[in-house]
């Protein structure tokens, strides 16, 4: 490379990723626009229609996505931990300064636009968990031990990332009663897994999983009787012969015992309509007018694309008001009715070419902050492909999160630009710099 | 770290492998309900849904003996979907609904802009009548985009109990937005039982999905109305409510302002809830005319009829609080039933002050019935200045914890909505008038006899005899014994309070007292023959214009099985107007029947508001 190139703002830059980038922010403005298509709005720039607000989201999304190459990488790592003190506040703030919209805590109104810090929170999380994380001392510990000794002394660590992570699922849920926006946080626990969180804590945690949607399935008692015998497998399998002891087992069937009857006891604390949303989802209600609506409603929608779709601007359940949210949560309805299973499937494999890719770039880090940081992005993406298209679709519970890139909304498209440009400054510096 | 640590390493692809799975998992999905199933095809005739919303009838209100006190009427909205108004055959539309062109389009825009959408249905017209209804019907068909829509209003076969029904009306904008049960035009409960019970009462809506063709014409119904839900009908409630003495105490209160409060002591029911000035609660039904009639009951600032002033106004108790005093005297230890202060037409040692009217010398019985207010200026002090307190504010605080155990100064947590908590005032508040330290029991003594900042709203005030009639707890007062077929309860209405006096020796002193009020004290001319009523007047001091009546009583004394207070404002003293009333009304749902025409006569022909009134009769 000569001297100019390297000058250049896109020297090092991953151009499959812009690429794909690109691709995807363009497909949703053309989705959003059929979504809402209106025949007294034809014009796809008519700004007072979301496509026409959706166009200056873009613009301003592509000046960010220029600024953050610009700005030296060096800004993003010194800084992680402003960053997320920064956000953590503002989002404190907004509980307050903010408007009520829809009984929700989370919006900052300019007249006709809103932006939602929590949305920001995902970067800032992803640079703070990087920080924490990449700082030689700290190991995430790879064993699993019972002994409260070790418990203080080798997980302090993993405690500290967990914080890192909770403390904004908890302030967002709590203080902005945004289910969605918080739940995201999860996702950050592939990244502690891919730094050495043991395996032990995923499989009783995916144990427990399993437990809770067992319990709400059936009632209390078979639950127990159910998490006994798959404990005593359990046991028998992982458990070292010379530690079988009572005490270990009593200890894991009481926390089974609690996970089952906390199921219960958070399922009670639940909004109605949340309840309701699980019971949809497990198919204890089949109130297709109630509760089940908008899942019905979006099947039908993607179910009566069939293979090749209606075409675009030709779909009549998105267009005509069937689906709710069909242009932010739900704008993958507008994407299966009217181009069918291939244009579903070439969004799906889209989504998973760009989470891959990073995935790819990561492991070619030299320095952990780099690779943690981007196993971040791959994570919070997937962690919206999935639950996004799961709940369209019906294998998930609907909770309002955003399809990446593609529905309608400033704050989240600026929000991914934001967390998947910095990943691609720092990579574009991978070979310049050793964190 | 993790550079070499090929352990870690590996994970990538357990990672990596993940994401693909669960990419290939959806499109496996996808596949299935998009290429395999046909459940989601859609006829290829259909483009478009109509949801038809069915409106369930909202739940019946019964008294106490199975009396209907509200049912439903019919009423038909007219609708419009703005974007399938094409090829309307305007001009007859106009003519039907007898509107101008341009109202036409006026309503049109509106249906068009926020919150409404050209796309959703709003409402055109509300509440057709029955004439242009069945026009309508005819030429339906010709008016593409209108249709009409079933609803339910209404209906009070007696125009009795306005303030304790409640109206509905329909639901606000913000309402709408945040709950997502309503739509714009539906209706919702908006006060008293209306409101306390609208989620019990209203039901749940239901929805039949029917297939239009392009022309909009129904063609079908979903999936052979696989996914259309039938509505749900309201509950019906079950109330504790006498409609006959509901009916009979709001004539007696005609032409007063004041309020009339019936408990059932052995179980917290309220009998009867009498606001007064009233008005008929089929004023206040539907839409338009709702609208209007609202309109003029609330101008109406000089009776203010919408004013519930059984929950809302908050009253000096007057003399009835003195029954308060010599509970909590007795229970302290400060008092006997031998006690006897003395009495100069007024308390001693203020000078006279607050005054006293003429009587005999007098013990805690006699007090009770001779209502002395020298006697309770002596016994309100004995019991804030006992030597047991460090200083007096405790003792102050002490004496008001012990009043607020009987329910003046909170929410009693009736299921009315907006029940105020009147006010026993509080030591912050004494301090900011007098300063610190600047009061003492000398200071606010009138405290004892029911007067100065004290207030009670009536419910507080007939909840407190319930509480002596049952000699030391009530049930939290409620009007509703029952919702739907099952009857169910709200189990904390099935809670017995206990106040802090319990001893039923202090309760029978006072009750002897309160029968002696009827029997030779400050109510005689209101005594009934063959009923033992134990009862108190009250006159409370009204800064604006002339005392407030006030009179509470239970009966019969053993079994008690009414409690009632009644307060009528502007009508002097207690005994005169409030105590004839309270006890007519013992009679009737004692008895059925009164043995006093005469008085029965005078009582419903006063007429206190435009000052025509018979003979009064003076007594004490």
């Amino acid at each position: 490379m000569n001297a100019r190139n390297q000058n250049s703002l896109f020297y090092g830059v991953d151009r499959v990723s812009i690429m794909l980038y690109v691709i995807m922010v363009l497909l949703g403005w053309l989705n959003i626009y059929a979504a809402v298509y209106s025949e007294e709005h034809k014009s796809i720039f008519d700004m007072s229609q979301k496509y026409g607000k959706q166009l200056i989201w873009i613009s301003g999304a592509a000046i960010i996505a220029f600024s953050v190459l610009i700005i030296d990488a060096n800004f993003f790592t010194v800084f992680s931990y402003a960053f997320y003190g920064v956000l953590i506040l503002a989002n404190i703030a907004v509980r307050f300064l903010g408007r009520e919209v829809k009984g929700s805590h989370s919006w900052f109104r300019f007249g006709d636009f809103g932006i939602q810090p929590a949305e920001f929170l995902k970067f800032a999380v992803s640079l703070a968990l990087a920080k924490f994380l990449s700082n030689q001392q700290i190991l995430i510990n790879q064993q699993f031990r019972l002994r409260l000794k070790d418990l203080i002394k080798n997980y302090k660590n993993t405690f500290i990332a967990l914080l890192i992570i909770f403390v904004p699922l908890v302030l967002v849920k709590k203080l902005q009663d945004e289910t969605g926006l918080a739940i995201v946080f999860v996702a950050f626990v592939i990244v502690l897994y891919r730094e050495g969180l043991s395996v032990t804590f995923l499989i009783i945690g995916m144990l427990a999983a399993i437990l809770f949607v067992v319990s709400l399935v059936v009632s209390n008692i078979s639950a127990i009787i159910i998490s006994l015998a798959v404990l005593a497998a359990f046991s028998f399998v992982f458990i070292p012969r010379n530690k079988r002891n009572i005490i270990t087992v009593s200890i894991i069937f009481s926390l089974a015992c609690g996970v089952v009857l906390g199921t219960n006891f958070v399922y009670q604390k639940l909004e109605p309509h949340q309840k309701d949303r699980i019971d949809v989802l497990l198919g204890k209600k089949t109130d297709l007018k109630g509760v089940g609506y908008n899942v019905n409603q979006a099947k039908i929608a993607i179910g009566s694309g069939g293979l090749t779709g209606k075409g675009y601007l030709q779909g009549t359940q998105t267009k005509y008001d069937f689906v709710p949210e069909q242009e932010t949560d739900f704008i993958f309805c507008t994407v299966g009715e009217e181009w069918g299973f291939l244009g579903s499937t070439f969004v799906i494999f889209l989504q998973l070419f760009l989470i891959l890719r990073v995935v790819f770039l990561a492991e070619r880090q030299r320095s952990s902050y780099s690779r943690i940081y981007g196993y971040g992005v791959a994570s919070v993406l997937f962690f919206h492909l999935a639950v996004n298209i799961g709940m369209t679709i019906g294998l998930m519970p609907v909770i309002g999160i955003p399809l990446p890139f593609f529905s309608y909304g400033g704050s989240s498209l600026w929000s991914f630009t934001i967390l998947l440009f910095i990943f691609l400054k720092l990579d574009a510096n991978r070979l310049l710099i050793l964190r | 770290m993790s550079g070499g640590n090929s352990y870690l390493n590996e994970r990538k692809y357990f990672i990596g492998g993940f994401f693909a799975l669960i990419a290939i998992i959806y499109i496996i999905r996808l596949f299935y309900i998009q290429v395999i199933d046909d459940k989601y095809k859609l006829d290829a005739q259909s483009n478009a849904f109509r949801y038809l919303t069915e409106y369930p009838v909202r739940g019946y209100i019964f008294d106490r003996n199975g009396k209907l006190l509200v049912f439903n009427e019919a009423s038909y909205d007219l609708m419009v979907i703005p974007r399938e108004v094409k090829g309307c055959d305007t001009m007859a539309l106009c003519e039907t609904l007898e509107i101008s062109k341009a109202d036409f389009f006026k309503r049109i825009k509106k249906a068009c802009q926020h919150p409404n959408s050209p796309r959703k249905q709003s409402i055109f017209e509300k509440q057709l009548s029955p004439q242009v209804y069945a026009a309508l019907q005819e030429k339906i068909y010709r008016f593409n985009g209108f249709f009409v829509q079933k609803r339910t209003i209404r209906k009070y076969p007696k125009p009795i109990a306005a303030h304790l029904m409640g109206y509905v009306s329909e639901v606000t904008k913000e309402k709408a937005e945040k709950d997502p049960y309503y739509k714009e035009g539906d209706y919702i409960g908006q006060s008293g039982i209306e409101r306390s019970y609208e989620e019990a009462l209203r039901g749940r809506k239901g929805v039949q999905i029917a297939i239009t063709d392009v022309h909009n014409k129904i063609v079908g119904r979903y999936m052979d109305g696989k996914y259309d839900t039938l509505a749900i009908p309201g509950k019906p409630l079950y109330s504790s409510i006498d409609a006959v003495l509901q009916e009979y105490g709001e004539k007696l209160m005609k032409g007063k302002r004041g309020a009339i409060v019936a408990i059932e002591p052995q179980t917290g029911e309220i009998l009867s809830l009498i606001s007064s000035p009233s008005y008929d609660p089929n004023l206040l039904v539907g839409g338009k005319e709702r609208a209007k009639n609202f309109a003029m009951l609330y101008a109406d600032t000089l009776n203010v009829p919408l004013f519930n002033r059984a929950l809302q106004a908050m009253y000096p108790p007057g003399s009835i609080f003195k029954l308060i005093d010599a509970l909590i005297g007795q229970n302290e230890g400060v008092l006997h039933p031998g006690t006897s202060y003395p009495c100069a037409r007024g308390y001693p040692p203020m000078g006279g002050k607050p005054k006293c009217h003429p009587h005999g010398p007098v013990d805690l019985k006699g007090s009770v019935a001779q209502s002395c207010n020298s006697y309770y200026s002596y016994v309100f002090r004995s019991i804030v200045d006992q030597s047991k307190f460090k200083n007096f504010t405790e003792g102050y605080n002490y004496w008001r914890e012990q009043v607020m155990s009987f329910g003046p100064g909170r929410n009693l947590g009736t299921d009315l909505p907006y029940d105020k908590p009147g006010n026993v005032p509080s030591e912050k508040y004494y301090n900011k008038v007098f300063g610190k330290n600047g009061w003492r029991s000398n200071t606010i003594v009138s405290l004892g006899i029911g007067q100065a900042e004290l207030t009670l709203v009536p419910l507080q005030m007939a909840n407190v005899v319930a509480t002596i009639a049952n000699k030391g707890f009530y049930y939290t007062p409620h009007c509703i014994k029952g919702v739907g077929k099952e009857k169910y309860l709200d189990p904390k209405f099935k809670e017995k309070h206990y106040v802090n006096v319990t001893n039923q020796a202090f309760y029978d002193v006072v009750i002897d007292g309160m029968q002696y009020c009827l029997d030779g004290g400050t109510a005689y001319h209101s005594r009934v023959k063959d009923i033992v009523i134990c009862g108190k007047t009250g006159t409370a001091q009204n800064p604006h214009g002339k005392d407030h009546a006030v009179f509470l009583a239970f009966a019969p004394r053993d079994n008690p099985k009414i409690a009632i207070a009644c307060l009528v404002e502007n009508a002097g003293f207690g005994g005169t107007w409030s105590a004839p009333i309270v006890t007519l009304m013992i009679e009737k749902y004692l008895k059925g029947k009164t043995d006093r025409p005469e008085l029965e006569k005078r009582m419903l022909e006063a007429d206190l508001i435009s000052g025509k009134t018979s003979t009064v009769i003076e007594a004490h």
